[in-house]
């Protein structure tokens, strides 16, 4: 339940367009100073929330504040408040890095000197200082969302609300804003930020939020997220059926209970919690020394697709839904795939984990997961629609 | 998990988390906003600006597309047009090319917002406590102060092949103030265009589509009596035509009123009464248009 020190107080909170209900009635709040991760396939509704919440929308039903201002009666006290960033829109690229700085600093009312000072210290703070007088467009991926999560940072807003703040990025500029982000926590900013990544909310948020189609699905802690979907999978194709059995005996004592087999009965899954890498490296010995021949052998991590198909029953499959919060209807293009067909067990498929909403999140071991199953069957995902 | 239910709840306390109170919690005084409005559509005029200064493009169609048309007219079809002007064609043209390079600012206006809701970067600006019309006013001032700039441009290049102002230098200067004024018009006219299309091909297309007729269907290069007469109808009553004539007469004194059918005072008039027409029209649209993008 709410209390005096939530920034952010959402209730009951709809939104249409037409006869598109993008959200249902969400609710959370965001106490003082945390992290709200709010999770979800795009088109679930979380830039709608982020919009409402900015008043660049105004909500159809329900309530939604912002230190305490509702965001359609006050918007103008809200503005002051708050700051928005994300995939870099907002940077004007014929403008170099200082003035976009600066000019932000202008428009949130700052004074000359004092949007002048406070453009070069973000330049420093974010590694821009070199780039700082070239403009924006030859800047980086990873460049440009440092430039604009400062230019929201430059009125010094208490609540920063980032949408997406990594999509499309590389590995690592995405580990470079982890870092800028969990810098900005630690410094008592209240952040909200939306992400299709289960890692990233795991990595940056308090709480997660998991929103699907415009409904909130479940909230709490990134651990019980990921307690409720069963932690990370080491899993290997034996190439001959004999060797099944020694295979499952090998690593039997590695997992956290018994191995799973695939129906085909050449898949084998060891359940290793949340010791994924460690459990690989002995996985990968119990074999060698059983003389073990593998295919594909690889580590899968709990993406959002598996949270989604261990709450709901479906995946995270609505990758083709535009930005802006406007859903399409859903594909009827669920399990429909043969990789599926193939695999009832497990939490979900390997070819989900290398879908879109789970990019960034298998890791593979090498050279032998390419020419293996798991990439075989990594192509009938859920990219196709 | 969610509560559904509407549930707008009447009260309009506001609450301070922790009971500190916060900025803005109180609404600034009038003043105080007026002189953040003003500022703010300083800053984004200057934004404009200098994005323009930086694009080749830009200055390209500013500077060089209008005085290709003078050049044009002046040496190609000039030969072949007669006009009762004293002076010749070219006093007839320069005018009538200041008044279509009215008309072809207001492009920039379209795609500028067009392009601006495209990426996303109203957003942020939107999201910000920046005064609502500053991003508006600040792209209209930038695109007349480009203007004023092609008709300088056009003024000298007209003087260099043979045009001459002949009413004084207060007309002079009148026919630049009317020049803007009718660009202001003409690029809210846009505004509204770029905002509610929202899209850069579509806009640029559009574009085309309703300034080219009335620029060219007009008294701006060939005199209107030499067009068919069911096409004279249209020429005559539109703005650009009655804002040309006015440019002209204002350029080349009294003895043009004969040769332009109009008076100085009417053509001026209805010029001005054209001009506030269509901003009382299109700025509202657009600004409509601007908080529903």
């Amino acid at each position: 339940m709410a209390t005096d020190a939530d920034v952010i107080e959402v209730r009951g909170l709809k939104k249409s367009f037409g006869p598109v209900q993008a959200l249902r009635g969400v609710d959370f709040s965001v106490p003082e100073g945390r992290v709200l991760g709010l999770l979800g396939p795009n088109g679930a509704g979380k830039t709608t929330a982020v919009r409402v919440l900015t008043t660049l929308l105004l909500p159809s039903g329900g309530r939604a504040t912002v230190c305490g201002y509702d965001v359609a009666r006050h918007p103008g006290a809200v503005r002051r408040l708050i700051g928005l960033a994300g995939q870099a829109t907002a940077i004007t690229p014929e403008l170099t890095g200082r003035e976009n700085l600066e000019i932000s600093g202008r428009l949130y009312h700052l004074g000359r000197s004092v949007a002048r000072r406070r453009a070069a210290e973000l330049l420093g703070r974010f590694d821009l200082v070199d780039a700082a007088d070239r403009q924006a467009k030859t800047y980086s991926g990873g460049m440009l969302r440092r430039l604009d999560l400062a230019a929201s940072l430059i009125g010094q807003p208490r609540v920063l609300f980032l949408d997406e703040p990594t999509t499309g990025l590389d590995p690592r500029s995405r580990l470079g804003m982890w870092a800028i982000i969990k810098d900005l926590v630690a410094q008592g900013t209240t952040l909200l930020l939306t992400t299709q990544y289960l890692d990233e909310a795991d990595e940056l948020a308090d709480e997660v939020v998991v929103v699907d189609r415009g409904q909130v699905i479940a909230a709490g802690s990134p651990d019980t997220l990921k307690d409720r979907v069963g932690g990370d999978v080491v899993e290997f194709t034996v190439t001959e059926r004999r060797q099944l059995e020694v295979a499952v005996s090998a690593v039997a004592p590695l997992s956290q209970g018994p191995p799973s087999v695939g129906s085909e009965g050449l898949r084998v899954q060891v359940h290793a919690a949340d010791r994924g890498s460690a459990v690989l490296v002995d996985v990968v010995r119990a074999l060698d020394a059983a003389q073990v021949a593998t295919t594909g052998l690889a580590l899968r991590r709990p993406s959002l697709d598996d949270v989604f198909l261990s709450l709901t029953g479906h995946g995270a499959e609505e990758a083709a839904s535009d930005g802006a919060g406007r859903r399409r209807s859903r594909p009827a293009r669920r399990g429909a795939g043969p990789a599926e067909a193939a695999e009832p067990a497990g939490p979900a498929g390997v070819a989900r984990a290398s879908g879109p909403a789970g990019a960034g999140t298998t890791v593979t071991s090498g050279t032998t997961a390419a020419s293996g199953t798991t990439a075989a069957s990594g192509t009938t995902g859920p990219e196709e629609g | 998990m969610a509560v559904s239910g509407r549930s707008v709840a009447p009260e309009l306390t506001v609450r301070a988390p922790g009971g500190a109170s916060l900025p803005g919690l109180s609404t600034p005084p009038l003043a105080q906003r007026l002189g953040w409005a003003l500022s703010d559509t300083l800053v984004l005029t200057k934004r404009n600006l200098i994005v323009w200064a930086r694009v080749p493009a830009y200055i390209f169609f500013t500077v060089v597309q209008p005085v290709m048309f003078t050049l044009l007219f002046r040496y190609v079809f000039g030969g072949a047009i007669r006009v009762p002007v004293p002076g010749g064609y070219v006093n007839y043209l320069i005018p009538g090319v200041i008044g279509q390079t009215a008309g072809f600012a207001s492009f920039s206006t379209a795609i500028g917002f067009a392009r601006e809701l495209q990426r996303g970067g109203i957003d942020r600006i939107r999201s910000m406590p920046t005064a609502r019309w500053a991003f508006l006013a600040g792209r209209l001032i930038a695109d007349v102060l480009r203007l004023l700039v092609t008709v300088a441009v056009m003024v000298g290049v007209g003087y260099a092949v043979g045009f001459r102002f002949s009413g004084g230098a207060g007309y002079a200067v009148a026919m630049v103030g009317l020049a803007a004024l009718f660009g202001l018009a003409i690029c809210s006219v846009s505004a509204f265009i770029g905002l509610a299309v929202k899209d850069e091909e579509s806009v640029q297309a559009f574009g085309l589509v309703w300034v080219f007729p009335l620029t060219f269907v007009s008294s701006a290069f060939v005199p209107v009596r030499a067009m068919p007469s069911w096409l004279q109808g249209f020429a005559n009553r539109q703005p650009f035509s009655e804002v040309i004539d006015a440019l002209r007469i204002l350029a080349l004194g009294h003895p043009v009123q004969a040769a332009v059918g109009q008076s100085l005072a009417s053509a001026t008039w209805q010029s001005l009464a054209w001009v506030a027409g269509i901003l009382a029209v299109f700025t509202p649209l657009a600004t409509r248009a601007y908080k529903r993008a």
